[in-house]
C-alpha cells in the first residue's frame, strides 16, 4: 500500500487504470502475434504525427466532450443518463433535417437555429426520462436505454416516411448540408492538412467553460450538485428535488444533442440510417467516467479516447492489426476505470479519522421517489 | 495468578494513531469479572476507538489486549466473539418481519442436519431468557414489539452468542425512564450473574445509578478511573469536558408575547399512509419555550415534517405568525419565520461531501449578498461562513473543510449557527442534543435559552426527559398521535411525564 494524498490518489487511479489497459491490450496482441511496440507507435504516429491526424483526434473528441459532460451534468445530479446515444442522434438528425429545409438561409441565422433545434431535441429526449422519474420515481437507466431504441428507430421511421425524397440521396442517406449550415471552415481544414476538423471543437471548449460556470458559480448547479448529493438535506433547505431533477435531465440531454450537432453538421455533413445506438453517447459516458466529471478530466479522457479511434485505424493500415484488438484495448481501459475501486485500494490515502456514516440513500422521501440511482457515480471524483 | 483473572479484560497502554491523529494516546483500562464498569467521554475522545479496538474493528497502533490474563491479538471481529466479546449497538440490528427467536439464533442456528431445529433453539433461549430476567415472547415479530423489548432481542443475541463480556453503546437513548429503570435492573442482574459490562455513555445519572467504576476518557487519553460511590456529578462533568460544566441552567423570567404557531385539529400521515398525528392542536408564543415530550415514533417525525413543509398535511392548519401557512413549500415556510433543527443531522442537516460553508449557506445561498441574479458569490459565501464559525464557535480548521470531517458537535453547531442565523420568529428544536456530550448540551441549551430571551417561539422536541424539564415553559406529551396532557415541568416529575407518554392516562391531568 502506498501513502498518498486524496488529490493525488484522484489522479493516479484513471492513470493507472489507463496503462493497466495498454497493458491488457498488448499481452492480447502478443498471444495473437502482433507486435505491440509496433502496433502502440502506428497509433500514436497515425493520431498524432501528422497534422491531418491531429485534426482527426481533435474532430473526433469534439463530440465526446458535449456527451461526456451530458452524462456529467445528470450524475451530479443522482442519475445515471445512459440516454446519451438517443440523445445525441435526435440532435443530430434534428439539426440536418433544418439545414435541409433551409439550405438557402443566411448562415448566421440557419446555422445557429440548427444549432439550437438539435439541442431542444436532445433536451426533450432526456426531458421525457427526467419527467418520469420526477412525476413517478421510475428508474431513469431503464427509461433512458429504452429511449435509446424509441430513437433509434423513430429517426429512421422519421427519415424514410416522413422527410421529402427531395431531401435524401436513398431511402438510407440523406443529401449533404449547405455550407451555410456547416460547421467546416476551410482554413481550419487546410490547415490540418484537409482533415474533417470543424467548429465543434471550439463550441466543445464553450461548453466545457459553461459547464464550469454552470456547476461552480451558479445557485443552479449549487441545487443540483446538493440534490445529487444528499436529496433529503435539499428538501429540507426547499429545493425542489423534482424541479431539479428535470432541470438536470434538460441540461443532460441538451448537452448530449449537440454533442450530435456536432457529428452532424461537422464530421459527417448529412445523416445516414443508424443500425446501432451511437458510440459517441457511450463514449462520453466512458470519457466522463474517467474524467470524474471535471472539466479538465473530461477534456483530456476526451482527447485519450479520440487518440484511440484514430489511432486504432492506423493501427490496422499501418501494423495490420484488425480493429476488433483495438476494441478490446478501449474496452480493457473503460473496464480498468471501472474497477477503479479496487486500484483505489492500491493506496491508503492519508484521511483524517472519517467515522461519520454517509447518509443512507436507500429510503424513500415523504412525497417523491428521489433516492437516486444506486449506481455510484464520479463520487469525490474518484469514480 | 489470581490477580490476573480477576481483571477480566486488561487494555494496556492501547494508541491508535489515524494518520497522525492519535484518537487513543495509551489508555489502559480494565474490566473486572462481574462489574459494571462506565466509559464517559465526550464526542471524539476516544470512547469508540476503544471499543472498535477491543470488538475486533480496529486494530491499535500499539499497546496489549489481556483477556483472562492472556495476551490477545483481537484482529477481527470473530476474535472478539470467541473470546466472549459481544456488543449491543446504539442502533438495533434486527429483521423487523422476523420473529424475536429467529433474530436471536440469526447465524447461530441450531441444525439437525439441513433442517433449522427451531424447538431446541426455544428451549435453549427460553432458558437464557429466564435466568436474566428478559422476559420476551419469542415468537412475536420484532416490528410487532416496543423498543425496550427490541434491545432485550439485542440483549439475548449477544448472550445466546456465548458473550460473558458486554459492552452497551448509549443503551437508553431510546428508552422511556420506566424502561430504564428496568433496563438498570437487567444490567446489575447479569453482572451479578457473573457477566462483565462497560457501559458507553453520557448520561451522569446512570453511571451513578448502575456502575461499579466509572473511566473518563478525554481528548484520547483516560484521565483516571474512580468508584462511582466516591465521585459526584459535577466533578465527572468537569473531568470530561475539562472545565468546569455549568449542570444546572438558570432560566430567566421572560413575558410570554404573542401567538407565533398555531397548530389547529392536525391530522397528518406517515409514508405507509397510516395516521401519525392525530388531530393535535397547540400554540406557542414568543419568548417561550414549548416542549414535546413523547416516545420516539409517537408521531414527532411527522408533526415536525408536517410543520415545516417537508409534509403533507391531511386535515387541520399550520399558522404561522398570522399566516396560514398549512401544506406550503418548504422554502415558504422558512422564509415565513421558521427555523428548523432537524433530528437527522446527517440526513437532513448537513450535506456531508460539501464544505462547511456551503452548509452554512444551504437556507440563504439563492438571495443576495450570497448570490445575485442566479450567481453565486463564493467570496460572500466564505465570509458568511467565517463569520458564524466565529460567532457560534464552530470549531474547525477551516470553511472549506468537508461537513464530514466535523465532530458531531460542531456539525450540530453548524446546523444551529445556519438556523439561527435567520432570525426566525419560530424555532423548531428537534432532539437539538442527541449524541452530544455535556460541553455541546450546555452550548445549545444556553443558545436555546437566550434565542427565548430574545423573544422567540421555540418548539423543543426530545426524547430526553431532562432537556424538556430544563428548558420548557409547557410541556405537551404526544402519545399514539395524540397530546395525552400539557403539565408545567414545576409542577410535574419524571414519572408522570413517563406515564403520559406511555399513554397511561389519556384524560389531561389536574393541572390546568
Amino acid at each position: 500500500m502506498i501513502k498518498v494524498s486524496p488529490k493525488i490518489k484522484r489522479i493516479l487511479v484513471p492513470i493507472i487504470s489507463i496503462i493497466a489497459g495498454f497493458l491488457v491490450g498488448a499481452i492480447i496482441m502478443l498471444i495473437w502475434n502482433y507486435n505491440p511496440i509496433q502496433a502502440y507507435s502506428s497509433m500514436f504516429a497515425s493520431a498524432l504525427g501528422n497534422m491531418n491526424g491531429i485534426g482527426e483526434t481533435i474532430r473526433e473528441a469534439s463530440p465526446l466532450i458535449f456527451t461526456a459532460i451530458g452524462f456529467a451534468i445528470a450524475s451530479k445530479a443522482g442519475f445515471f443518463n445512459i440516454g446519451l446515444p438517443g440523445q445525441a442522434q435526435a440532435g443530430w438528425l434534428t439539426s440536418i433535417w433544418i439545414v435541409l429545409a433551409y439550405p438557402n438561409m443566411p448562415k448566421i441565422i440557419l446555422l445557429p437555429l440548427a444549432i439550437i433545434v438539435g439541442t431542444i431535441a436532445g433536451a426533450l429526449v432526456a426531458g421525457v426520462a427526467g419527467y418520469l422519474r420526477a412525476q413517478f420515481g421510475t428508474n431513469e437507466v431503464i427509461t433512458t436505454i429504452m429511449l435509446n431504441y424509441i430513437v433509434l428507430y423513430t429517426c429512421q421511421y422519421l427519415m424514410q416516411q416522413v422527410m421529402s425524397p427531395n431531401l435524401r440521396i436513398d431511402t438510407d442517406t440523406t443529401k449533404n448540408i449547405s455550407s451555410n449550415g456547416s460547421l467546416k471552415i476551410n482554413w481550419l481544414t487546410n490547415m490540418f492538412g484537409g482533415s474533417r476538423i470543424n467548429a465543434g471543437i471550439f463550441l466543445a471548449l464553450v461548453a466545457i467553460i459553461i459547464y464550469w460556470f454552470l456547476m461552480k458559480k451558479t445557485t443552479m448547479g449549487f441545487e443540483i450538485k446538493s440534490v445529487g448529493a444528499n436529496p433529503f438535506a435539499s428538501r429540507y433547505a426547499g429545493m425542489s428535488s423534482k424541479k431539479n431533477i428535470i432541470l438536470s435531465m434538460l441540461l443532460s440531454g441538451s448537452f448530449a444533442g449537440l454533442g450530435g450537432v456536432v457529428q452532424g453538421l461537422g464530421t459527417y455533413q448529412n445523416y445516414f440510417t443508424q443500425t446501432t445506438s451511437l458510440d459517441i453517447g457511450w463514449d462520453g459516458l466512458s470519457v466522463a467516467l474517467l474524467g470524474g466529471s471535471t472539466t479538465i478530466g473530461i477534456l483530456l479522457a476526451a482527447i485519450l479516447f479520440s487518440i484511440l479511434k484514430i489511432g486504432g485505424l492506423g493501427m490496422q493500415t499501418i501494423a495490420g492489426i484488425p480493429y476488433e484488438i483495438v476494441s478490446i484495448v478501449i474496452a480493457a481501459i473503460i473496464f480498468f476505470v471501472a474497477i477503479s475501486y479496487v486500484i483505489g485500494l492500491l493506496f491508503k490515502t492519508k484521511d483524517k479519522k472519517n467515522n461519520y456514516q454517509q447518509p443512507q440513500r436507500k429510503e424513500r422521501g415523504p412525497n417523491n421517489g428521489i433516492d437516486g440511482s444506486n449506481i455510484e457515480v464520479g463520487k469525490k471524483g474518484q469514480i | 495468578m489470581e490477580k490476573e483473572t480477576k481483571n477480566i479484560i486488561e487494555m494496556r497502554h492501547i494508541v491508535k494513531d489515524f494518520n497522525g491523529f492519535k484518537a487513543n494516546n495509551n489508555i489502559n483500562l480494565t474490566l473486572q469479572k462481574g462489574e459494571i464498569l462506565a466509559l464517559l467521554g465526550e464526542n471524539g475522545a476516544g470512547k469508540s476507538t476503544l471499543m472498535r479496538i477491543l470488538s475486533g474493528l480496529l486494530e491499535p497502533t500499539a499497546g496489549e489486549i489481556y483477556v483472562r490474563g492472556k495476551k490477545v491479538d483481537i484482529k477481527d471481529p470473530t476474535v472478539a466473539k470467541n473470546l466472549g466479546i459481544g456488543m449491543v449497538h446504539q442502533h438495533f440490528m434486527l429483521m423487523e418481519s422476523f420473529t424475536v427467536l429467529e433474530n436471536i439464533i440469526l447465524g447461530h442456528e441450531s441444525t439437525k442436519g439441513p433442517i433449522l431445529d427451531l424447538k431446541k433453539a426455544a428451549k435453549q433461549v427460553s432458558a437464557l431468557a429466564k435466568r436474566y430476567g428478559l422476559t420476551l415472547d419469542l415468537n412475536a415479530r420484532v416490528a410487532d414489539i416496543t423498543v425496550a423489548q427490541q434491545q432485550k432481542v439485542e440483549i439475548l443475541k449477544v448472550l445466546y452468542r456465548g458473550a460473558d463480556i458486554l459492552i452497551f453503546d448509549e443503551p437508553t437513548a431510546v428508552l422511556t425512564p420506566q424502561e430504564v429503570t428496568e433496563f438498570i435492573k437487567i444490567l446489575k442482574g447479569l453482572a451479578k450473574e457473573g457477566k462483565s459490562i462497560i457501559l458507553i455513555t453520557h448520561k451522569l445519572e446512570e453511571i451513578k445509578e448502575a456502575a461499579d467504576r466509572v473511566i473518563v476518557i478525554r481528548a484520547g487519553k483516560s484521565v483516571g478511573t474512580f468508584d462511582v460511590a466516591a465521585v459526584s456529578d459535577d466533578r465527572l462533568a468537569e473531568l470530561m469536558v475539562g472545565r468546569h460544566v455549568n449542570m444546572t441552567l438558570t432560566k430567566p423570567q421572560v413575558k410570554a408575547g404573542k401567538e407565533i404557531l398555531n397548530v389547529k385539529d392536525l391530522h397528518v400521515k406517515d409514508n405507509r399512509g397510516i395516521m401519525a398525528v392525530k388531530g393535535l392542536s397547540f400554540a406557542i408564543h414568543a419568548g417561550e419555550i414549548l416542549g414535546l415530550a413523547g416516545i420516539d415514533g409517537n408521531g414527532q417525525d411527522e408533526l415536525v415534517e408536517a410543520i415545516t413543509g417537508l409534509r403533507h398535511v391531511t386535515s387541520g392548519s399550520v399558522i404561522i405568525n398570522n399566516k396560514d401557512m398549512t401544506n406550503q413549500k418548504v422554502r415558504k415556510i422558512t422564509e415565513a419565520g421558521v427555523a428548523h433543527i432537524p433530528a437527522d443531522r446527517q440526513k437532513y442537516g448537513l450535506i456531508l461531501q460539501f464544505p462547511l460553508a456551503d452548509n452554512l449557506a444551504l437556507q440563504t445561498y439563492y438571495r443576495p449578498p450570497l448570490s445575485k441574479h442566479a450567481i453565486i458569490n463564493h467570496k460572500a459565501i466564505h465570509e458568511h461562513a467565517e463569520k458564524l464559525i466565529k460567532q457560534f464557535d464552530i470549531r474547525t480548521t477551516s470553511a472549506t473543510l468537508l461537513a464530514s470531517d466535523l465532530s458531531g458537535g460542531n456539525q450540530q453547531k453548524a446546523i444551529i449557527a445556519r438556523e439561527l442565523d435567520l432570525k426566525s420568529d419560530l424555532i423548531i428544536a428537534f432532539q437539538p442534543t442527541r449524541g452530544l456530550d455535556v460541553g455541546a448540551i450546555e452550548y445549545i441549551h444556553k443558545q436555546l435559552l437566550a434565542q427565548r430571551s430574545a423573544g422567540k417561539a421555540i418548539l423543543l422536541i426530545s426524547y430526553e426527559l431532562d432537556e424538556i424539564m430544563q428548558l420548557s415553559d409547557r410541556i405537551v406529551v404526544l402519545h399514539d398521535g395524540q397530546a395525552s396532557g400539557e403539565v408545567k415541568p414545576e409542577e410535574t416529575s419524571n414519572k408522570e411525564l413517563g406515564l403520559l407518554m406511555t399513554g397511561a392516562k389519556t384524560e389531561g391531568t389536574n393541572h390546568d
